[in-house]
């Protein structure tokens, strides 16, 4: 099961180091992590997605505590947080294509960021799951690059 | 408060170190160590021990830790020298021993170049610190030193690692001593939930077979006293891990001695039968638990720890408890004394514990090679230091024997690499812990192969002045690994038996120590009271049995009530 754990930290050379490397000791692939100044420039906040069971990633929520310059860790229940993710991809878009390539990104409230004889590049904000539905529709269509900036999310309400 | 005083980076950290109380450091100088070193030379309440191999710097410290329960402080040059540090690092992490370990580091601009003796230490150790710094600003230290020391040693404590480039010490700052913390993520529990505490003194009071099982919490929180009062006060019996050695005493009929691997029949039979489990500030070793399903089938478990992240990590018990050893048991004590409990009710317990004591005893017979028994060292180390030495060891046979056949009655009288376990730790450790503590008798109960790993530092105990008496218990094997061999490896014996083997005598004294030479029974005593008595540092090559064996025994794994060599009183001529 996938679990969102939002992780604010102490903004100081080599925590992030400090934080993957104990996903990695503890054997947890990390699907996508973000990291970026919290409402106080002296924290920041990562914001990490991981698969794994209950009790692993309760243990590891743990281990992450005992870090020193970790403040705090929510994991965010999907169903009470808002989450985002940046996505751009590049795809091929000649003659037809170009026009279903325009309707997927329509549809998508996708912005066109740069246009070529070729290709078309989009840029998209949305959840995890809106973004693979893009991706899915753009494949018969010929994907040449994407990039992504992992998920940030926010527990509603109280924050 | 001290008015700011100008001074350089290497001046500030001696004064900072002074400031917390730190009266001795165990080191070794090199290159972007020496301005450092130079402070060091004029530096009045602070002493400087050079040893004669960094691993030794961070063993003295952690001995020395572990003895008087203060932080322990080694210092080693950049590359090399730190990297030589790090199997102490690990040793200090696994058993949660406070140590500072300061570490030069290249200038900041060469910092990533590659640089001579350049060597990433704040990276290569971070998975075996509690925490590190790499400190940036000479203006920082006084701040840095003061944190590592409270996080070295407060909770559940640990190594810290501050790594400080050469143009730091150099550089000038206005000095002031700090004595205010800025740890916004470091707020460690040490009073258990009353909630909970509450439960678990209901759950110990309605307990027709209860067992207290007592971890390395037990000695870092100082917890001896309220452990006592509450295995009086409901009669309950106590197992020791390997760290929790000294936290009750053996000597004590209520004591069970150690459980685990090599711990005694009466202890997993305990824990194994009883109805409900103590756990204070100990971790579910693999080590103890052996098999983990099989483990306390029958118990309600309760966990106290000072580290959430022990609890539940191999056992998820019924009454978690985030607190350390000390705050719990008083608080349990508190609780029950109001609570009412018929003596009746664990009677039918205790009798059965005692009985298995009585049948069960930890027993040997006479080597059939007519060497040493090394049980029989062992024991006589104990009865002629009255059960009241320090003894140091390192890993192996001998620790397990270390383990069994001295009788431990106080906190901190048994320093041991038990999580790691790391050879070489004994001899490094016991100079540090002889340091710490003057008036005790400090033995270091080592193997022939454990103690060649770091025998070196004799020079430093030589040097120093500190008397350590090692007590080689030399069956001329890497004798744990060959017991597996004999055990479960068709007694292949690959690369254990150490052919070519040093006179320790003539080494010893080589050194300038006194060495002393043993093969048989009686010569033990007046070898024994000759080192204790002799006031200098000694090394006895005792000869011991070749393939004497550890028993009992659980295999990796089992279940802890299968033991080999556990057998009953009753079934052999004793």
């Amino acid at each position: 099961m996938k679990h969102t754990l939002s992780i604010l930290v102490e903004n100081k050379p080599g925590v992030l180091t400090r934080v993957a490397g104990l996903f990695a000791r503890r054997g947890f692939n990390i699907e996508s992590l973000a990291v970026g100044l919290s409402e106080d420039p002296k924290l920041s906040r990562i914001t990490i997605v991981i698969d794994g069971d209950e009790h692993p990633v309760d243990q590891v929520t743990k281990q992450l505590h005992k870090l020193i310059n970790v403040l705090k860790i929510r994991d965010l229940d999907a169903g009470n947080a808002v989450s985002a993710e940046l996505l751009i991809v590049r795809v091929a878009g000649e003659g037809d294509k170009r026009t279903e390539a325009l309707q997927i990104a329509e549809i998508f409230k996708a912005k066109i960021v740069d246009v070529d004889r070729r290709a078309l590049t989009l840029r998209v904000v949305g959840t995890n799951d809106k973004l693979e539905a893009l991706l899915e529709l753009l494949q018969p269509l010929g994907i040449l690059e994407v990039v992504r900036t992992g998920t940030i999310a926010m527990g509603r309400g109280r924050g | 408060m001290t008015p700011d005083k100008r001074m350089k980076g290497s001046q500030a950290l001696v004064a900072a170190l002074e400031h917390e109380g730190c009266e001795v450091l165990f080191g070794y100088p090199g290159g972007v160590a020496i301005p450092f070193y130079d402070a060091l030379y004029d530096a009045k309440a602070l002493r400087h021990v050079l040893v004669r191999h960094e691993q030794g710097a961070a063993h003295a410290a952690d001995g020395y830790a572990r003895a008087t329960g203060r932080v322990g402080v080694c210092t080693a040059t950049s590359g090399p020298g730190a990297t030589n540090l790090v199997t102490g690092i690990a040793t200090a992490y696994l058993d949660s021993s406070p140590l500072v370990a300061i570490t030069w580091q290249v200038r900041s601009d060469l910092i990533g170049t590659d640089a001579f003796q350049e060597a990433d230490i704040t990276g290569i150790t971070l998975p075996i610190v509690k925490h590190s710094y790499l400190v940036k600003d000479a203006a920082e230290l006084p701040q840095v030193v003061h944190e590592a020391f409270h996080i070295a040693s407060t909770g559940r404590p640990g190594p810290v690692v501050i790594d400080i480039p050469v143009d730091i010490a150099l550089g000038e700052l206005a000095y002031h001593d700090a004595d205010s913390l800025d740890l916004p993520g470091y707020r460690p529990t040490f009073k258990g939930h009353i909630k909970q505490i509450r439960a678990a003194a209901k759950a110990i009071n309605e307990a027709q077979r209860p067992v207290l099982y007592l971890g390395g919490g037990a000695i870092a929180s100082d917890a001896a006293p309220e452990i006592l009062q509450l295995a009086e006060l409901r009669r309950l019996p106590v197992a020791t891990t390997l760290m929790a050695l000294g936290a009750f005493p053996e000597t004590h009929e209520l004591s069970m001695g150690m459980l685990g691997m090599h711990g005694t029949v009466t202890a997993n039979y305990a824990v194994h039968e009883c109805d409900l489990l103590v756990n204070l500030g100990a971790r579910f070793d693999d080590r103890v638990t052996g098999k983990l399903k099989a483990f306390a089938p029958h118990a309600r478990i309760i966990h106290a720890d000072v580290d959430p992240a022990e609890i539940g990590k191999n056992v998820a018990p019924l009454i978690p408890i985030v607190g350390d050893a000390k705050h719990v048991a008083a608080g349990l004590v508190k609780e029950l004394e109001a609570m009412e409990w018929p003596a009746e009710r664990t009677a039918e317990w205790l009798a059965r514990i005692a009985a298995r004591r009585e049948e069960f005893p930890l027993h040997y017979e006479d080597p059939k090679d007519g060497k040493l028994a090394p049980q029989l060292v062992v024991q006589e180390i104990d009865r002629l230091t009255a059960h009241d030495a320090i003894i140091c060891t390192d890993v192996g046979q001998h620790q397990m024997w270390a383990t069994q056949y001295y009788t431990y009655r106080y906190p901190r009288q048994f320093i041991s690499s038990g999580g790691l376990g790391t050879m070489g730790f004994g001899l490094p450790a016991s100079i540090g812990a002889k340091i710490g503590i003057p008036d005790k008798t400090v033995v270091d109960i080592s193997g022939d192969g454990g103690f060649q790993m770091t025998m070196q530092e004799l020079a430093t105990a030589v040097s120093y002045d500190v008397p350590v008496v090692v007590c080689i218990l030399n069956n001329g094997y890497l004798g744990m690994v060959r017991q597996w061999q004999d055990l479960f490896w068709n007694k292949r014996y690959s690369f254990t038996c150490i052919e070519a083997q040093p006179d320790f005598k003539m080494l010893a004294e080589a050194f300038g120590a006194v060495g002393l030479l043993v093969t048989e029974k009686d010569e033990i005593e007046p070898a024994l009271r000759e080192a204790i008595g002799c006031g200098r540092p000694a090394v006895i090559d005792f000869r011991t049995s070749a393939e004497e064996n550890v028993f009992p025994m659980v295999p990796a794994g089992q279940e802890i009530t299968e033991m080999i060599g556990g057998q009953s009183r009753k079934g052999r001529k004793s």
